[in-house]
């Protein structure tokens, strides 16, 4: 199904399309107000682009560096060439350890692996700890953005969520007696709980460390109290030096939620006395996005969640409109590495307003990356026939002058003659569903100037 | 000075007052402006449609009407952009470049070429500014709130210089208004709610005349203006300024 079939099914509901929206335009402002008031904020960004850049142009020694010293810090790391061989390692790690209770703080990578189903077809009770995502598992349903997954969530929802899942009291919509439940259920999870799996905001080449950022504590509560902690991360996760760190530190949540940094800033470098720590590098198509010079550039991204944020598509057409892990702009431009002809609606869910681009704190050129997206498809046969032809009958009339001039002249006629319930017929006319046409003058620009040429 | 008129496609066929408002501004600002009948089209429909390469006869069609002009203008920024930054898929010959570097988007062009800060005319009604994204974001035309909350930009500047004009000041300044091109069609759903919604901010502070730069993004916002029956102008900018210049 294409995006904007999806998003038509989310439109229907207008007063919660109304409240999507304004609800993304508040943290927008957030971040707005956070960034207003950090003057270097430009040369940060700027910083933090070159930085990404430099890292992914010598991908190959940093991976390198991190993983000699994660090792010579007694953390064992493994390489997933894609989705399937991550889950492969990570429960192969859960069976060394006979474990069958898993908690896992937030990570969009293993959402990216579908790990959960996996783990839970594999008989293991694994529970996220991030509570958006928390809610969002018991309802068996994807996150719809990366840093708030249940943003298209009321608290209503959460409500009848929780009173069915969770025993809360039929119609108690209160959010602290919702999250005190929450809290309380989670801390079950917590106690019993042989494994943490967590993702990785950062992995510092120079440390072999990997640093986690929460707003809920939830990852360090997990990996000190379970005996093995699992770190996955995509590989372009990493940065060289620790010094690099609060470059990053310093954009992420104010570009994120407006939050001048996270609660939590985690840095996991070696295990605990008689404890393990894994690292999970994953491929699962970076390297192919790497290889592809007009794209690489995505790569750089911290998923931050700002241009979902501020991209009026996604705003009203909510995150689970796009069908992919990552969704908004950003997702527009990973997706079609992944699987160009499911997600090839993607590039064209855009106005190309270029928002994304300018509240990006890495400067990912994503609106110039969705044009060029759509010429990749185009060129690959991925856009409607329709579309295709029409476009090509199109360049034909505006190549030739006099053709063109003609054209226009018929077409106003008949938009003049013609009644207007032919001319606005809903069905075959996508305009007219919620817009009157222009009428059409008598004249166009070009027949008015010879007139006057006349005279 | 040698000018050319860019009249854009859609601008031409349905919108004629617009360019003839172009024409006779500039005129009063001491321009004489020729209109190459040869133009057509900038190329913008077929390549934000996926479909660049079947525009490459009509890149070549635009280079060839403007060839020899010291400055193209056009009353709109959207295909401006266009030329300027997708016009690099056709042989970079000296024509294409200077074709490329010396399309001006009409007020770009007023304050920038001209040297032209303030209009000596008089506007004495409330008028909501439509920035669009192109002009604003592509050619920098204005401050984005992106970077900062100074509200500022070209047409503001030019509109504020009227007498008894009173700019609306919107909930969302520089919110895109959901036409997108062939957006407004693939996607029609949200583009609708899209403009809706940006039409509501303007309803909602008090705006009279709503105006802009670019006519696409006024076309689409009218045809929801008017299918709504709302007690809104809609009327591109040089139309202003030029029926306030007596």
């Amino acid at each position: 199904m294409s995006h904007s079939k999806r998003s038509n099914i989310f439109l229907l509901d207008a007063e919660r399309t109304t409240w999507h929206d304004e609800t993304l335009w508040f943290v927008r402002q957030k971040r707005d107000k956070a960034v207003y008031a950090t003057p270097e904020f430009q040369e940060l960004r700027q910083l933090a682009s070159d930085i990404k850049d430099h890292t992914l142009s010598r991908l190959d020694f940093y991976l390198q560096q991190f993983e000699e010293n994660a090792r010579r810090n007694g953390v064992q790391v493994h390489w997933a060439a894609d989705a399937h061989e991550h889950n492969q390692i990570v429960l192969g790690l859960l069976k060394r350890h006979g474990a069958t209770r898993v908690v896992k703080s937030k990570s969009m990578l293993t959402e990216e692996c579908h790990l959960n189903p996996y783990l839970i077809k594999h008989g293991v009770d694994v529970v996220d700890t991030d509570l958006g995502e928390r809610i969002i598992q018991l309802r068996d349903e994807a996150p719809s953005h990366v840093v708030l997954p249940a943003i298209h969530l009321k608290k209503e929802d959460v409500g009848d969520t929780f009173h069915l899942h969770l025993g809360t009291e039929k119609g108690n919509n209160d959010p602290q007696q919702l999250t005190e439940t929450a809290r309380q259920h989670l801390r079950e999870k917590f106690l019993v709980s042989e494994v943490a799996i967590s993702g990785v905001n950062f992995a510092v080449a120079e440390t072999g460390s990997v640093v986690v950022c929460t707003n809920e504590g939830n990852a360090d509560l997990g990996v000190n109290l379970a005996k093995v902690h699992i770190a996955c991360m995509g590989m372009e996760k990493l940065i060289p030096r620790l010094s690099d760190l609060s470059v990053f530190t310093r954009i992420l949540t104010r570009s994120a939620t407006g939050q001048p940094i996270t609660t939590y800033t985690s840095h996991f470098s070696k295990p605990a006395e008689g404890k393990e720590m894994h690292v999970v590098i994953v491929d699962n198509g970076r390297t192919k996005q790497l290889g592809r010079p007009d794209f690489r550039n995505s790569l750089k991204c911290i998923r931050c969640g700002a241009c979902m944020n501020t991209c009026p598509v996604y705003r009203r057409s909510g995150g689970h409109s796009y069908d992919f892990t990552i969704p908004g702009p950003i997702g527009a431009i990973l997706s079609p590495n992944i699987d160009m002809r499911k997600h090839a609606s993607l590039p064209f869910a855009s106005t190309l307003c270029g928002s994304c681009t300018d509240v990006c704190p890495v400067k990912i050129d994503i609106h110039t990356q969705l044009y060029k997206w759509r010429q990749v498809l185009g060129q690959e046969g991925e856009i409607p026939a329709s579309k295709k032809w029409s476009m090509r009958l199109l360049s034909r009339v505006l190549s030739k002058p006099a053709v063109y001039g003609l054209g226009g002249k018929v077409a106003r006629q008949g938009l003049r003659f013609l009644p207007h319930g032919l001319t606005h017929g809903k069905g075959y006319n996508p305009w007219a569903i919620a817009r009157e046409l222009p009428e059409p003058p008598k004249q166009s620009f070009r027949e008015w100037y010879a007139q006057q040429a006349v005279k | 000075m040698k000018v050319a008129l860019f009249i854009p496609c859609y601008v031409d066929q349905f919108y004629p007052q617009v360019g003839i408002a172009t024409l006779q501004l500039l005129e009063k600002l001491g321009v004489r402006a020729d209109f190459p009948k040869q133009q057509t089209c900038c190329g913008q429909p077929m390549a934000n449609s996926g479909c660049e390469r079947d525009a490459i006869p009509v890149y070549h069609n635009f280079v060839d009407a403007f060839d020899g002009y010291e400055y193209v203008v056009g009353p709109a920024g959207s295909c401006v952009y266009h030329v300027r930054k997708h016009f690099d898929i056709i042989e970079q010959t000296p024509a294409v470049q200077h074709v490329r570097t010396n399309t001006y988007e009409l007020f770009d062009f007023i304050l920038n070429v001209l040297g032209i800060n303030e209009i000596p005319g008089s506007f004495p009604h409330k008028v909501g500014l439509h920035l669009s994204c192109h002009g604003q974001r592509g050619l920098h035309q204005a401050n984005e709130s992106e970077m900062t909350p100074v509200r500022d930009g070209q047409l503001r500047r030019l509109l504020s210089s009227m007498q008894g004009l009173e700019l609306t000041e919107l909930d969302r300044n520089d919110e895109c208004c959901g036409f997108g091109g062939t957006f407004c069609v693939s996607e029609a759903g949200i583009s609708a709610r899209m403009g809706q919604d940006r039409v509501a901010d303007h309803v909602r502070n008090g705006t009279r005349v709503l105006t802009g730069g670019d006519m696409s993004c006024l076309m689409h916002l009218e045809g929801i203006v008017r299918r709504a029956k709302l007690p809104i102008k809609v009327m591109h900018a040089a139309e202003i300024l030029n029926g306030a210049i007596l």
